[in-house]
């Protein structure tokens, strides 16, 4: 293994919050929801040009029971937010959400009666992107913000 | 304004004409197509009229428009295609809104159905005789018709439910 070679003799001392949140942070699988044209660009994303391997996110998990991050890309209807809110209840804690694109976030321009007018009507979102669609870089660095926000978690708690 | 009508449409407006003279409102064209309107008591017999006599064997699509008139408010546009002389035709009927009511073509055509519960669906025109008049998009307890023009654009808080953001955990 190269980490002995670099460390050498001796040994590192961390906090099991930093290992967890550094496992973690680099195994974000995500469940893709795709509804419209954003999950075209959510292909590309996952794909080997944009290739979202880097940061541990290639694992296109499409059961929700094996996911961690959900990304709801493309425009909402309220029909269709009962199916996603029962697979978000699916997914084991911790998780996150992405609201990928303006459809998503607000709405966008489906400004009617039948669509929600952003996801964070029901679900609970940690990062907003904007675009209409948003770019496969984009797409990556919400996945980025992600993992910022999951190394700052405190994960583990003390059972007293 | 005169009538640009080629061979067949000209032997179909001349047909509606004769055989149904006093329900004849109007004919006229725009944008290339010819529309007909006629009285919505007749609407069975000129569609059967046209379907067996005209060859308009294609019902395309069952359009409503809400005219926001106090008379006469909504008005049903029918799509119909000839396959045989390859012409196009626009039936037209209006309805009142207090009683919104016009006889199912889906005896007619059989693809009326649908189109017929979507016309009901969005402006609450009903079809008498129609063999299953419900909502074809909305939710059965919608109380509202949503493409009417009072509706608002983003729809009544509430009407349509949410999922439950709190489920219960055991």
């Amino acid at each position: 293994m190269g980490l002995e070679s670099a460390l050498g003799e001796g040994y590192l001392t961390t906090k099991v919050d930093s290992v967890v949140n550094w496992a973690r942070a680099n195994a974000a699988w995500p469940m893709p929801m795709g509804l419209a044209c954003c999950a075209i660009e959510m292909m590309a994303f996952a794909g080997p040009k944009y290739d979202a391997a880097r940061f541990g996110s290639e694992v296109m998990r499409f059961s929700p029971r094996q996911s961690d991050v959900m990304i709801v890309a493309g425009w909402c209807t309220y029909k269709m937010s009962h199916a996603i809110r029962r697979i978000w209840d699916q997914m084991p804690d911790p998780k996150w959400c992405i609201a990928m694109g303006a459809c998503a976030s607000t709405g966008g321009m489906h400004r009617c009666y039948g669509v929600v007018q952003g996801v964070d009507n029901f679900l609970p979102v940690d990062v907003y992107i904007s675009g209409c669609p948003p770019r496969p870089d984009a797409v990556l660095h919400a996945l980025m913000k992600i993992q910022d926000k999951i190394k700052t978690e405190h994960s583990v708690m003390l059972d007293t | 304004m005169a009538l640009e009508l080629n061979e067949s449409l000209q032997k179909t407006i001349d047909g509606l004409s004769d055989q149904f003279t006093d329900k004849l409102i109007e004919v006229y064209q725009s944008t290339g197509d010819t529309f007909v309107r006629i009285e919505a008591d007749a609407l069975v017999e000129v569609c059967t009229y046209l379907k067996s006599v005209h060859h308009f064997v294609y019902l395309t699509d069952i359009v409503g428009t809400d005219r926001y008139t106090s008379d006469e408010r909504f008005e049903v546009i029918y799509n119909l295609i000839c396959l045989k002389n390859q012409t196009r035709l626009f039936l037209k009927v209006r309805c009142d809104e207090e009683s919104p009511v016009l006889t199912t073509v889906s005896t007619v055509w059989k693809s009326a159905n649908w189109m017929e519960r979507e016309v009901y669906d969005m402006f609450g025109v009903r079809f008498n005789d129609h063999p299953d008049l419900r909502r074809i998009f909305l939710p059965e307890d919608f109380d509202y018709f949503p493409l009417r023009k009072e509706f608002p654009l983003l729809g009544i808080k509430g009407s349509i439910e949410l999922p439950n953001t709190t489920p219960d955990t055991e």
